[in-house]
This record gives structure tokens, C-alpha cells and sequence, in this order.
């Protein structure tokens, strides 16, 4: 047995070697690249990394059109699979990633994305002036944002008795929903309906308020048929379900039936944004396939084709009427979103709601 | 060959958990096949039979692609960890005692498959390796390997060395012996080995997808994204489909080969 | 010149172990101790490791809300795996005694269903667990229900025990189909009666394959985290959910190594258990 030791001890020496000039080189590289603004960008090529369905099928062939290079669509199920890839250290192969907003503020403030150079990016101008004022990255230093929207309530008027309109309907459940709700996994959107009932901000770091937030969170877990932030729209339609936490843009008001509403008690701005990495090689198509995306004859195929509210003006205000009409939560101006508070990434607190999310869902 | 025992003869006790076994096996089965025909959309009712989700499937380059990928790293990672792995067991079984060598070659198998993938990922970046289906495929070949091994190793378990030191007393080199001894007997553990090595890696989704370049996504990654929000009949008909290409696939390679006798 | 005895043993130990060892040792055990290493650094404020020893991540194993996790996990892996070897065992054993045509049917039949995907699989015991779903009409058939089916820990158990069954099923295969027929037949010639016969003989002869299969269903029913979430409906986590939520969710990966090693330890002392048992039995087979 003694003879196999050395073999562990130099691949773990090694292991600590590689892990610690791993360490080293990803960070001390402030300076911004200087980027070629004349580039000749039918020499490069793009690997955009997104959730699927989330942008244009023919984007890859709009942008080769226009701009000359190759798009390579890779899919992601969710911001945390991408994001464990992209701080895996090294070259992921992405160039451009779309994340949530406070994703992209953890990225940069590991140094791995580059920074947004305004003068590649003209159509930013397309963007409503709030549009600047998201608190994960205020002045779009980093990011770009491509959707926005709130968190509320998504439930069956056929099935509900009197329509909600706080959180504490969901929280506190009358009879007949029993069993008949849902709300998300997401350790961050676990917790919102607690937040706001206790009114507290979704970005406290407060434990005391973590702790009521979990009491409350406990007391509604055997009133719940599950934890849902992917199929809850499914399970409305079926009449599995009567009442989920939702975001807006997953909320299936195309049904009948189908209805959303943001609690009195407020709610939160979400935001999905674009973001270029730092370990790109491309990072002239990055910031030309970032401007196109911009475009408002791009920009626009998100209302109509998936429901979500995009922050470009110019794309907004060409959307059909009809359509606002048949879904209202579309219709929210930017003043109604930016009442919602903006989620940040909370650092070192960020550890203290996934604790409350194990202890709420390993209650038995 | 000599005539095997009658087995549904004499084991009528049996009986009942192996058929159980096959309804439980393939009654989420019948499940997916039924609805891929399902003109309606949500599985909970019938809308009359259909065949526009297969009609839909034909237009999917993705999972064209992915499928080939898939197929690509299954057959490679299975190659690989077949022959390193029925190495392993044998040398396992006859030239040493180690322990530690021992629970080394299973370690892969009962390591949280998000650990060796962030292992695994870590290791390439550091070495500055570039993503691709190769990266894919020494992953898989990782813990397939490890599965050939304790199921040949199974096979080897008491092993009977008559055969083999008769071999190698009648002058046989122990290249030979391996070759027309050692690897005949070890036959039917081999091919079920590969057989869980293969099936796998065809599933596998937590290491491939760290260890896959972006532009190249095996089927599961192409599947988990696109099932993610609920699943799809479109989806329900490529798996009828696999289903079917497997079932004939397997049926011509059992004419076609001594499989059966192998066994 | 012909090689020494000795020489050609040590041919044979190098040309068998080195080509698999060699692989190991670069793809699995350096990656693992690079994952490992993180255990004894702090976790950067935004995520990723920051390079200063601490001794933090292990002290919060103690936390009983894991210890809790992983007690209710380990109760439903081994519910599951002593199912699977329920189910699995006559199975195998079934196969192993079926004519050589039909024995290749009914063990690629084993696995053809895990050649589609395992999250459509799941998806289809929604289906077949919801209740509107068939298994639910069948009972109400027959005036039994409805019964809550899905996301009940009995949910849980019945998707790992179908996510795992083939690797319950293929081990004791390979492993009882080794065994040599005369034997029960000289069992038998000699008295026995088959159900001693199978104890006696059979089982002890069988045992490594029954272990490999146990470890095979045990290890990754404790690890598997979208089984819980998606027959489960997120009431209940299991051990891969832990580590997952620290891997992807909290970004801490010092503290997920140091679950992932707890885990580790315990497998391994499990493996070497197995280790010890087969080779017993093998000594007295």
C-alpha cells in the first residue's frame, strides 16, 4: 500500500500547483484591451452562450448577413451552470454570455468580463435612459441589459375564489388552494414573498430578518405542492396547480384564464443582460453582435415571440397595441419596473440565503 | 453446446419479480411513446393520433447534431474504458493485492458527478486543454471505466486459475493465455460492462456539460435545454425514435454476430 | 533468452495495471485534488477561491442541518438499493438461466430504455404519478383513490430505484451467470432442497456481484439531485442537492469540497468494506 503513496502525493502537489498559478493569472489585468474599432470582423467568430428560445432562430444567419462572421449558439439551462463554467478559470469558449443582472456584477467583480466600450455599442442610445440606472451595474459599465420584469403572482381566475393581490395569499393560503401552489427554488425568490410581507428588502443581509423570512417560509411548506421555477406555467395550464410565484414573462396570460399580478407589497426588477468576457478573442464581433442584438428590428422579436419586456425604447414602442392589450403586464412602463427593487449579488451574505433555502427545504 | 437448464421451468417463484421488473421498466415508456403521437400537446388528454411532432423533429438540426456528438463519445469513451477496464480487473484479480488500487479503480463510480466534472474542468483550463468532444470523451471514459472494471471484476470475483496455469504449463506465452484463456471467460462480464460503460455516457449530461466546447453539445445538453421548461411531444418522439433505432440495431447486431454466443 | 518467472509477472502487473492506473492517475486523482485543495481556502466574496489557508469550511460540517440531510438521504438510498436488489436479483438470476438468444434479448432489454434520456424518463413518471395520470385512474378504478403519488419521498425513491436498476441488474448478471450449473446440479444430486441450494451455494457465490450492485444503486441514488426536485417537487433534499446548491448556487466552492469529501470518505470506507467481503467470499467460494 505504502508504494501507491507517493503517486497521491505528487498528483496532489501538482493539483496545488496548477490550482495556485491558476490563482495567479486570473487576476492584476486591469487594464482594458484597446479594441480596433476598423477590425476586420469577418476574420473572427462568436460563441454566444443562452437560454434556449430566449433570442431569434436565425439570429446566427441575421448576423452573418450584416456583419460578416460566425455565430455558434450554445445553450444554458440556468445562470448558476454557466456561471460555475465560466469561473472555472481559462478560456470557456464563450465570448458573449446572457446572465442575470447580478450574475453579471459577480463576474466582473471577479475580473472576467470586459468592459462595455460605448463607442462600439451606438445603439445603446436605443435603451430607455432608466435603462442606466440598474443597480448591479449602474451606467451599463459592464453589461447590457436585453430583458426586464418583475416577480408575482400567476394564477387560474377559474380556480381561485377571490384574485390575490398580496403575498400573504400565497404565504398564508385559504383552504381551497392547499396544495394548489407553488412557489420557486431559487434561493433568492424563495425568499422575496417572505421579504416583502415582513417589508424588508430583497437584499437584506439582515439574520434576524433571514430568520422571520424562514419562519414564515417553514410555516407554508406542507400548504405547497411543490417547488417549481421551471414547469409552474404547465402545471396552471393543467389545473395542477391554481397559484404560483412566476416572473412575468413565464406567466401563460396567452391562456384565458391565465392571470398575473404584482403583490401590493411590491416585488423586485430582474434583469437579463449581456455580458462580453474578458477571455474572448473576439471581442470586436462581441461588441458588434452586442450592437445588433440593440437594433430595434432584433430587440423587438422579444415581445411579441416570447412575451418579455425588452429595456430598448425605440423596440417597445413598436410593439402592437393588440398585444398590450391581451397582456398587461407587457404594458409596464420603465417608471412601474424601477419600482420594484433591482437584485444585487450580495457577496459573502449570498451564503446565508442558500443556508435558508436547505433549512426550508430540508424540513420534513 | 451443452443444453442449459430450462429457465422459466422450476423457478416459478421467480417469475413475478422478473416480469415486474420489465413492466417497471418500460411502462414510463409506453408512457412517452403514446404521447409522442398525441395531437394535443399536454399529456393529460387524448387529442387523436398524429404524426406532426415527428414532422417537427426532421426540422431540428440541433438535435441532429448532438445525436452524432453523443454516438461519437458513447462509442469512443465505451472503446477506451472496455479495454483499459478489462485490463484493470484481470491485473486487479491476479498481480496485486492493493487495496488502495482496488477502491482507486472504483473511486470514479461514487464520486458525485459534479465534483469530477469541476475537477475535470479546473484540470483542463489548467493545462490550457481546448474543449472538445475529445474532452468529453476521456471524462466519460473515466468513470465508464470504472464501471467495466467492478463488473468484470465481479466476474473475476473467485476466480478459477486452472485453466490458465494449464495453459501456460503447456507453453502457452501469457499474451496467448490472455488472448484464448483468460478473455473468453471474462466474456460475458466484458460485454456487460461496455454495455453499462455505453449506456452512460449516451446519458450523461452534469460532466459533459462542463467538459463540452459550446460549439459542439452532445444530446443530453441539446435535450436538457430544451426540456428544461417541461417537456415537449417533439421530445417524446426522438425518444420513440432512438427507441426504435436501438431495438433494430440491436436485433440485426444479434443476427449478425456470435453475441449470443458469447454469452 | 526467456524472461524469469519474476520478470514475466512483472510484465504482466505493468501491462495490465499501468495503461488504466496511468489514466486515473492524470484525469481523476489530479482533478480531484485540485477540487480537494479548495477545502482549506476561503471562498471569494463574488465566488471563486481566494488563496488563504483556513480551517472554516470544515468546522461547518458540524452543522446538524446537514447531518439531517444526509441521515434522511441515506434512508431513502437504501430503501432504494435493498428494492433494486428485490427486484434485481431474480432478475438476474432469470437471465443468467434463460436460453443464450433470449438471454442477449433480455439484457439489452435491461438498458434499451436508459438509450433515450433521463430527463424525459422522469418527466414520464409525472405523468404516470400525477394525479389525473394513469396509475391514479387505475386505482380510483377500483375504488383505492386518489392517492397522493408525486412528490412524496415514495416518488423520490421510485425514480432513483428506475434511474439505477441496470446497475443492480448487470453486475449480479455477470456474476451469476459465472457460476457453474453442476454445481446446484451436484447440490441437488446430494439432497438439497432448491431453496437451500440457493443459500448456500448461489447467494454466497453470487455475493461480490450483489455488493458491486448495492454500491452501483446506493452511491448515485445519495447523489442525484434532479430526481428530488422533479418526483420530489423540491421538498425534500438530498446529499447531491448539497453539494450542488454550494457548487452552483451559494458559489462556495471550499465548503462543496469539503462536502464532497465528506461524501468521499465515507464511500471509500464503504468500498473498502466491499473490497474486504469480496475477497472473503471469494477465499471461501
Amino acid at each position: 500500500m505504502t508504494r501507491h503513496v507517493p503517486v497521491v502525493l505528487a498528483s496532489a502537489g501538482l493539483a496545488f500547483a496548477l490550482a495556485a498559478c491558476g490563482g495567479a493569472s486570473s487576476t492584476g489585468e486591469a487594464a482594458p484591451a484597446t479594441l480596433d474599432a476598423k477590425a476586420d470582423l469577418s476574420k473572427q467568430s462568436l460563441t454566444i452562450s443562452i437560454w434556449d428560445g430566449y433570442s431569434p432562430k436565425d439570429l446566427p444567419q441575421t448576423v452573418k448577413a450584416k456583419l460578416g462572421f460566425n455565430t455558434t449558439v450554445a445553450i444554458h439551462d440556468t445562470n448558476e451552470t454557466v456561471m460555475a463554467k465560466l469561473t472555472a478559470g481559462g478560456d470557456s469558449g464563450i465570448d458573449v454570455a446572457f446572465v442575470s443582472g447580478q450574475y453579471a456584477q459577480a463576474l466582473n467583480a471577479q475580473g472576467l468580463l470586459e468592459p462595455i466600450h460605448a463607442d462600439l455599442v451606438p445603439n445603446l442610445t436605443n435603451l430607455y435612459p432608466e435603462a442606466a440606472q440598474l443597480p448591479y451595474d449602474k451606467g451599463n459599465t459592464f453589461s447590457v441589459p436585453y430583458t426586464w420584469g418583475t416577480t408575482g403572482l400567476c394564477y387560474r381566475s377559474d380556480l381561485v375564489k377571490t384574485p390575490p393581490t398580496s403575498w400573504n395569499d400565497l404565504l398564508s393560503p385559504p383552504a381551497e388552494l392547499k396544495k394548489k401552489i407553488t412557489m420557486m427554488t431559487t434561493e433568492r425568490w424563495l425568499a422575496l414573498p417572505a421579504l416583502k410581507m415582513l417589508g424588508a428588502s430583497v437584499n437584506t443581509t439582515d439574520q434576524a430578518t433571514l430568520d422571520k423570512a424562514k419562519a414564515m417560509l417553514l410555516k407554508v411548506k406542507p400548504d405547497l405542492l411543490a417547488y417549481d421555477d421551471t414547469t409552474f406555467g404547465d402545471r396552471l395550464k393543467s389545473g395542477e396547480a391554481a397559484m404560483v410565484e412566476a416572473w412575468d414573462g413565464w406567466c401563460p396570460t396567452d391562456q384565458e384564464n391565465i392571470k398575473f399580478v404584482v403583490p401590493k407589497e411590491g416585488s423586485d426588477l430582474w434583469v437579463d443582460t449581456m455580458v462580453i468576457l474578458k477571455s474572448s478573442k473576439n471581442k470586436e464581433a462581441a461588441h458588434a453582435f452586442v450592437n445588433h442584438v440593440l437594433d430595434p428590428s432584433v430587440h423587438g422579436w422579444v415581445p411579441p415571440n416570447i412575451l418579455y419586456k425588452v429595456p430598448n425604447k425605440t423596440a417597445m414602442e413598436s410593439v402592437d397595441p393588440a398585444l398590450l392589450k391581451d397582456h398587461p403586464e407587457l404594458a409596464q412602463t420603465p417608471a412601474d419596473l424601477l419600482k420594484g427593487e433591482g437584485l444585487i449579488d450580495l457577496g459573502e451574505a449570498s451564503v446565508a440565503y442558500t443556508r435558508l433555502a436547505t433549512e426550508v427545504a430540508a424540513a420534513q | 453446446m451443452a443444453r442449459r437448464e430450462p429457465a422459466l421451468r422450476g423457478n416459478g417463484w421467480l417469475r413475478l419479480p422478473f416480469w415486474l421488473t420489465y413492466l417497471f421498466l418500460y411502462a414510463p415508456i409506453a408512457v412517452l411513446v403514446v404521447m409522442s403521437f398525441n395531437r394535443n400537446k399536454t399529456p393529460y388528454s387524448w387529442g387523436g393520433f398524429s404524426l406532426d411532432w415527428y414532422g417537427r423533429l426532421a426540422e431540428n438540426s440541433s438535435l441532429r447534431t448532438g445525436l452524432v456528438n453523443t454516438l461519437i463519445v458513447a462509442l469512443g469513451s465505451t472503446a477506451l474504458s472496455t479495454v483499459l477496464g478489462t485490463l484493470l480487473a484481470v491485473g486487479l484479480a491476479r498481480h496485486t493485492r492493493s487495496r488502495v488500487l482496488d477502491a482507486l479503480s472504483t473511486l470514479p463510480a461514487i464520486l458525485p458527478d459534479l465534483v469530477l466534472a469541476i475537477g475535470l474542468l479546473v484540470f483542463y483550463s489548467a493545462i490550457k486543454m481546448t474543449l472538445g468532444l475529445h474532452s468529453v470523451l476521456v471524462a466519460h471514459t473515466v468513470f465508464g471505466m470504472a464501471f467495466v472494471t467492478a463488473v468484470v471484476r465481479a466476474r473475476l470475483g473467485h476466480a478459477d486459475t486452472s485453466l490458465e496455469e494449464a495453459s501456460q504449463d503447456l507453453g502457452a506465452t501469457p499474451y496467448t493465455t490472455f488472448i484464448k484463456v483468460t478473455l473468453p471467460t471474462l466474456a460475458p462480464g466484458i460485454v456487460a460492462g461496455a454495455l453499462l460503460a455505453f449506456t452512460l455516457s449516451l446519458d450523461e449530461f452534469v460532466i459533459a456539460f462542463f467538459t463540452h466546447a459550446p460549439s459542439q453539445p452532445t444530446l443530453p445538453i441539446v435535450i436538457y435545454s430544451m426540456v428544461r421548461f417541461g417537456v415537449t411531444p417533439e421530445i417524446n418522439a426522438l425518444a420513440t425514435l432512438l427507441l426504435a433505432v436501438s431495438f433494430t440495431v440491436v436485433i440485426v447486431a444479434q443476427r449478425l454476430t456470435k453475441l449470443t454466443e458469447a454469452l | 533468452m526467456t524472461p524469469s518467472p519474476a520478470g514475466r509477472r512483472a510484465a504482466a502487473r505493468v501491462a495490465t495495471l499501468g495503461p488504466g492506473f496511468a489514466f486515473l492517475t492524470v484525469f481523476l486523482l489530479v482533478p480531484l485534488a485540485l477540487v480537494l485543495s479548495y477545502t482549506v481556502f476561503r471562498r471569494g466574496r463574488f465566488g471563486g477561491i481566494v488563496y488563504e489557508p483556513t480551517g472554516e469550511n470544515f468546522a461547518r460540517l458540524a452543522d446538524p442541518l446537514y447531518l439531517d440531510v444526509v441521515l434522511g438521504s441515506v434512508r431513502l438510498a437504501a430503501v432504494t438499493t435493498l428494492l433494486a436488489l428485490l427486484l434485481g436479483y431474480p432478475t438476474a438470476y432469470m437471465i443468467a438461466r434463460l436460453p443464450g438468444r433470449w438471454k442477449a434479448i433480455a439484457l439489452v432489454a435491461v438498458v434499451l430504455p436508459f438509450w433515450t434520456n433521463f430527463l424525459i424518463r422522469t418527466y414520464a413518471w409525472i405523468v404516470l404519478l400525477n394525479s389525473q395520470g394513469p396509475v391514479n385512474s387505475g386505482l380510483e378504478a377500483l375504488g383505492l383513490g386518489p392517492v397522493e403519488l408525486l412528490y412524496t419521498d415514495g416518488a423520490i425513491v421510485a425514480g432513483l430505484l428506475y434511474a439505477y436498476l441496470p446497475l443492480m441488474i448487470l453486475p449480479l448478471y455477470s456474476a451469476i451467470e459465472r457460476l457453474d450449473p453442476q454445481l446446484r446440479e451436484a447440490s441437488a444430486n446430494l439432497g438439497a432442497r432448491p431453496a437451500r441450494t440457493f443459500w448456500s451455494v448461489t447467494l454466497p457465490l453470487s455475493l461480490p456481484g450483489v455488493l458491486t450492485g448495492c454500491v452501483f444503486v446506493f452511491v448515485p441514488s445519495l447523489g442525484n439531485f434532479v430526481i428530488p426536485e422533479l418526483l420530489g417537487g423540491g421538498r425534500r433534499i438530498m446529499v447531491g442537492n448539497l453539494i450542488r446548491d454550494q457548487f452552483l448556487k451559494a458559489r462556495d466552492w471550499p465548503f462543496g469540497s469539503v462536502l464532497a469529501l465528506a461524501v468521499i470518505a465515507v464511500l471509500v470506507l464503504l468500498l473498502f468494506a466491499q473490497a474486504w467481503a469480496g475477497r472473503r467470499a471469494g477465499r471461501n467460494g
